[in-house]
């Protein structure tokens, strides 16, 4: 703290290393990584166990009898290889949804961001408005709806109310506001390109930044969603891995034998949002939704 | 490319009126596909009812039932105890989630704080765990038999705990959002903090504040926005409680079918077959959410306002 350099503003003196460690918030904050971070490890743990481990191996011990592969087979197994098939469609549902959805929520940004028009405003609140309404509200008479048109107990049911996100709309017009400069949309009218070729060749190149982390927020959403395939949903063979997975737990809590691959489908289906996590860190830019972007 | 001087009013040339909505309309069409539509049909859904026409084996039809279904709704004990469990849940979860992650955001804020790094990703990494996955590992670790914490006390010789009893069912969801929703918030309210400048702080410092005294009295009132939109995100999140308790419902007794609101929804809907019903208790539950959300908008906002003032 006395060291001189302090009396001058260091633009870096945040990330700046001094002499003395911070002890109690560096302590409180590993609690907190700790916290979070052992149900995780137990859940590996058990993974590992043969089903007759799990009750008798200590808890936090791993198990060195195969027990992962057991319970890998056994999941494989279950109900004729049930679990792949909706890791698959967790895949589809997140991707296909989170890829229309960022398409639709940066036209609509774009457009609200760069276009003046009458009822602007009225479209802007329109859309940020639904946020308003609960999305587990909304999931009965959705259902209801999808039915009336033939869709329920479709990929359909579960794809299409996952396109619209208002957040994803809001993200999409700060961040085009933010960095689309108006001069290079003039120049491509200048040269005679029309309104969506100018959107797709200059627009969302800039956009591409903040368009990877609406993705992602929506890919996560929709991934981690359960009531809306819990209600479209009647044939197991379309379940995302959130209501396969409840299923499975529903038939299994009788029989502990199930455990450990439950446990172990509990596990795997983690992994893929984790990697996600890890390797697009730089992605996640939630500093848009509280607010500012520095281009 | 334009000069950059070009004066402002020249940015939006003349496009065709219709072009704004080439970009807009297809959010705008899904939007009123699935939001608006969905929400008008539950409210006609919800002020209509079915009536047995002519005797005992008559047609079954629907008809206009006006606010009846609301009456029953209001009346039904089971939806306000649903209400009261889900309060319970809420007062127990979104102060110790703010807490939490405003203390995590404001140690990792610090200067001289050692695997600031690794305590970020740690503590954000439950948001990548769906909530029915993250009720289904917090289940077995709760779980009599197989439970670490159970075993972790019988070895420390101490009673152990019984996390699936009526009363402390409260908690061990409460936990299991609390996990789930530290991190998330807490990297929102980094963020936040990230973007407020240094030289703030470096002028505190060089005044002899101490780096308890930056963060209460600095960036505490500047995180407020940031906070705000962090209590709504939980205050959401509660009253929508519904894929924790149902997960964990298969696990123990404690848990009812209408433990919340959404659970007696989806129990009359789906289970009793009453549409209507279901679709009244509905919008009772999307009321109360839209009031709470304005009314957390208002109260805020009005106190922001009288501390300018």
């Amino acid at each position: 703290m006395t060291s001189p350099a302090l009396s001058m503003p260091l633009p870096q003196s945040r990330s700046r290393r001094g002499s003395k460690i911070a002890w109690v918030p560096t302590i409180i904050l590993v609690i907190g990584a700790l916290y979070c971070l052992l149900p995780l490890y137990w859940l590996v743990a058990a993974s590992s166990k043969l089903p007759g481990e799990l009750f008798t191996l200590p808890s936090f011990a791993p198990g060195f009898s195969g027990g992962i592969v057991d319970n890998v087979v056994a999941l494989s197994n279950y109900r004729g290889g049930r679990y792949w098939l909706w890791t698959f469609n967790s895949f589809l549902y997140a991707g296909g949804g989170a890829a229309l959805s960022t398409i639709v929520s940066a036209a609509a940004g774009y457009g609200l961001a760069k276009y003046k028009f009458a009822g602007k405003n009225l479209v802007f609140a329109f859309l940020l408005g639904a946020v308003l309404i609960p999305g587990v509200v909304l999931a009965v008479p959705q259902y209801l709806l999808m039915s009336k048109v033939g869709l329920a107990g479709t990929y359909w049911a579960v794809l299409i109310p996952s396109i619209v996100s208002p957040l994803g709309i809001y993200l999409c017009r700060i961040y085009a506001a933010a960095v689309i400069h108006d001069e290079l949309l003039e120049a491509g009218r200048v040269d005679g390109a029309s309104e969506i070729r100018i959107f797709f060749s200059i627009g969302l190149a800039p956009m591409i930044p903040g368009l990877i982390t609406v993705f992602l927020l929506q890919f996560v959403g929709i991934w981690n969603n359960f009531l809306l395939p819990f209600l479209m949903l009647s044939d197991e063979r379309l379940f995302p891995l959130t209501v396969g997975l409840y299923t499975m737990l529903n038939a299994g809590t009788e029989q502990p034998g199930m455990y450990t691959f439950i446990i172990t489908g509990a596990f795997l289906s983690i992994l893929p949002l984790v990697a996600l996590f890890l390797l697009l860190q730089r992605y996640w830019r939630l500093d848009l939704i509280s607010g500012s972007v520095k281009g | 490319m334009t000069a950059p001087n070009t004066p402002t009013k020249k940015r939006f040339r003349a496009v065709h009126p219709f072009v704004p909505w080439l970009f807009v309309g297809p959010a705008m069409l899904l939007s009123i596909a699935t939001i608006v539509a969905p929400f008008i049909y539950a409210v006609i859904m919800s002020l209509r009812g079915v009536k047995v026409a002519g005797g005992g084996l008559g047609r079954r039809e629907e008809v206009f039932v006006g606010f009846a279904n609301y009456l029953s709704a209001a009346f039904n004990a089971e939806l306000w105890a649903g209400f009261g469990r889900m309060l319970i849940v809420g007062v127990i979860t979104i102060p110790i989630t703010l807490g939490l992650a405003l203390l995590f955001a404001l140690l990792l804020d610090t200067p001289r704080v050692r695997l600031a790094r690794f305590s970020r990703i740690a503590i954000f990494l439950p948001y990548a765990v769906p909530g029915v996955i993250a009720s289904l590992m917090w289940g077995f670790i709760y779980l009599p038999g197989v439970s670490p914490i159970r075993e972790l006390a019988a070895n420390l010789g101490l009673a152990q705990p019984d996390f699936f009893t009526r009363d402390s069912i409260f908690w061990s969801i409460a936990n299991i959002n609390i996990w789930g929703g530290v991190g998330f918030n807490m990297v929102i309210l980094y963020t936040a903090l990230r973007g407020i400048s240094s030289e703030l702080y470096d002028a505190a410092r060089v005044d002899g504040c101490t780096e308890l005294q930056i963060a209460l009295n600095i960036k505490l009132p500047l995180l407020l926005p940031a906070i705000v939109l962090t209590a709504l995100f939980s205050l959401i999140g509660t009253i929508q409680l519904f894929s924790e308790p149902t997960t964990l419902s298969p696990l123990t007794d404690a848990l009812s079918s209408t433990w919340v609101p959404m659970m007696l929804v989806y129990r009359d809907t789906f289970v009793a077959q009453n549409l209507y019903g279901g679709a009244a208790t509905s919008m009772l539950v999307a009321v109360l959410t839209i009031a709470a959300s304005v009314l957390l908008f208002w109260i805020t906002r009005r106190r922001s306002a009288g501390g300018m003032a």
